[in-house]
């Protein structure tokens, strides 16, 4: 019945082989290697957590730049619109100052025409009246020699004269 | 009783191949009488030692010291002076290893008188404590290579012998003790993977045949039972009240508990049979194995009587055998260190139960418990 008897020694030294081995783990083995995994599973769980992030800022960047480049096609389509409109309008301007500009100096050039013309109406009449009057004169010279006639013209326009008035 | 019941164990199993020896070979009975002792062989396989068996050799021991408190005080000397049956004079005492017939077989026992008396102590560093010593040595040097790993190599994973240890440091970790004792895990997680490691080196030391390992530790009644008694210990030194409670006034109907305390008389006796079972599983389990192994291996000596032939045959089915038998004690080595583990958790989380309404009170009582507690447990070791 040996197997079944505990031995003494055995004992005695099994506790303290265990207590020796326990104090020693204790001590400086399971505490320094539950802190270096739990240390290890925490980097693991923030590098993954990390790399979640950066992926979904990365996706949302994506996104974010094609938001971006959507925005400023809009903006460049307005702007060229715009650009459209604008130069129709500075042609539009242009043309009407260039029309009312045209148009005043085609009203001045009239103006000045009219005068021009009056002017030379004005000294054609005066160069005819005097041509006439010299003409008259002169004609009248001859004619009116003797004292008759001279009267009987005279007669003669003051008839006309009156009949004019 | 029990020794008888193995011993028939294995003349059944000599039985069952025993016609064939008989049909090669019936003229030999007069050496079958004459046959190997493999009684005796067993025993001394599975038995502690006072020196330790070299290979292929059946005289020589690697000496170990004995160290006995005798009739007049303190007596060392090496084993190598009393392993070959003779008597050893220390001083006025004489020692010698008890003979077969003897009540203190196979102890050293001091002759006074030309009588064998056991001496008063016998702490001497058997083959089984030898043993011990180098299973702790080597679970020192485990763990302690990945705690250096922890503190040298930083975050980097650990390799080879490191990574392995580690995995199965956080397979028992994560397993069994976190589930089970939930935020009281980190307190007991050290006593219980000490305990996990040492049964599992202790169990596979076992399993090898020749020095560093064939002592037959964790198969030993002693070993087993002192982890048992540790569980024990660290149950109902850290348990709560309420534990108590459950024991000696646990929650069934009056008339378990009074005037008869059917209910606390049961209770009582669990908190006993608790270590007492852990002792045994762990120790017929390991100790079985290994039985087998040698019976196994032993059957090709038995039938060595009866001709070459069935010799033959015996050996190639007898070693096919015990390699089938190895491999599975490989694995039940593990096995039963896990469960060992397990149900000492399992035992230990019992001792932490708390009652709903003084959850509170209990938490800070049992903070300033644990110190204390730890410390007188260092004491009783």
């Amino acid at each position: 019945m040996e197997l079944f008897t505990p031995d003494f020694g055995l004992i005695f030294w099994m506790f303290v082989s265990f207590a020796i081995l326990f104090f020693i783990l204790w001590k400086w083995g399971w505490p320094a290697i539950m802190k270096g995994v739990s240390d290890r599973a925490d980097l693991i769980d923030k590098g993954v957590e990390y790399a979640q992030n950066a992926k979904e800022q990365l996706d949302h960047a994506r996104e974010e730049a094609d938001k971006q480049i959507a925005e400023a096609r809009r903006q460049q389509a307005d702007m060229l619109r715009e650009a459209d409109r604008m130069k129709t309008q500075i042609i539009e301007e242009a043309r009407t100052a260039a029309q009312a500009e045209a148009k005043k100096v085609m009203d001045a050039a009239k103006v000045s025409i009219e005068q021009e013309r009056k002017e030379a109406q004005q000294q054609f009449r005066n160069e005819v009246s005097s041509f006439a009057l010299d003409i008259a004169q002169k004609v009248v010279r001859n004619e009116m020699k003797d004292e008759k006639a001279q009267e009987k013209l005279v007669s003669s326009l003051l008839d006309e004269i009156e009949k004019q008035n | 009783m029990k020794r008888n019941l193995f011993a028939k164990i294995a003349f059944a199993l000599i039985a069952m191949l025993l016609p064939f020896g008989v049909m090669a070979s019936s003229h030999d009975d007069s050496e079958k009488k004459e046959g190997i002792d493999a009684q005796g062989i067993i025993f001394e396989h599975l038995g502690d030692g006072y020196g330790w068996e070299v290979p292929f050799n059946h005289h020589k021991r690697i000496p170990l010291p004995v160290i006995v408190w005798g009739s007049d005080g303190l007596h060392v000397f090496s084993s190598s002076r009393v392993t070959g049956g003779q008597i050893y004079r220390d001083g006025n005492a004489e020692f010698k290893i008890a003979g077969k017939d003897s009540d203190h077989k196979g102890k050293v026992v001091e002759i006074i008188d030309g009588k064998e008396v056991k001496p008063a102590i016998d702490i001497s560093i058997t083959k089984n404590v030898c043993g011990i010593f180098i299973a702790a040595i080597l679970v020192i040097w485990a763990i302690m290579s990945v705690a250096r790993w922890h503190k040298t190599q930083g975050m980097k994973g650990p390799r080879k012998m490191t990574g392995a240890v580690e995995f199965v440091i956080m397979f028992i970790y994560d397993g069994v003790i976190k589930p089970t004792l939930k935020d009281k895990a980190p307190k007991f997680a050290p006593y219980l993977l000490t305990v996990f490691f040492f049964i599992l080196v202790m169990n596979l030391l076992g399993l090898i045949v020749i020095f560093p390992g064939g002592a037959n530790l964790t198969g030993n009644i002693a070993v087993t039972l002192v982890l048992a008694i540790i569980t024990f210990l660290i149950t109902n030194i850290f348990a709560t009240k309420h534990y108590w409670k459950e024991i000696f006034n646990p929650d069934v109907p009056w008339w378990l508990k009074w005037p008869l305390p059917i209910m606390p008389i049961i209770e009582i006796f669990g908190v006993f049979t608790k270590p007492a079972a852990l002792t045994v599983r762990l120790f017929a389990n390991m100790m079985g194995g290994h039985m087998i192994v040698i019976v196994l291996t032993l059957l090709i000596f038995i039938f060595a009587a009866m001709g070459p032939v069935v010799t033959g045959a015996t050996a190639v089915v007898s070693v096919i055998f015990s390699v089938f038998m190895l491999c599975i004690d490989v694995l039940v080595s593990f096995i039963q260190a896990y469960v060992f583990t397990m149900l000492s958790t399992l035992f230990i989380a019992l001792g932490q139960e708390e009652g709903h309404h003084e959850k509170h009170e209990e938490e800070k009582s049992a903070d300033h418990a644990a110190p204390a507690a730890a410390a007188q447990l260092n004491t009783q070791n």
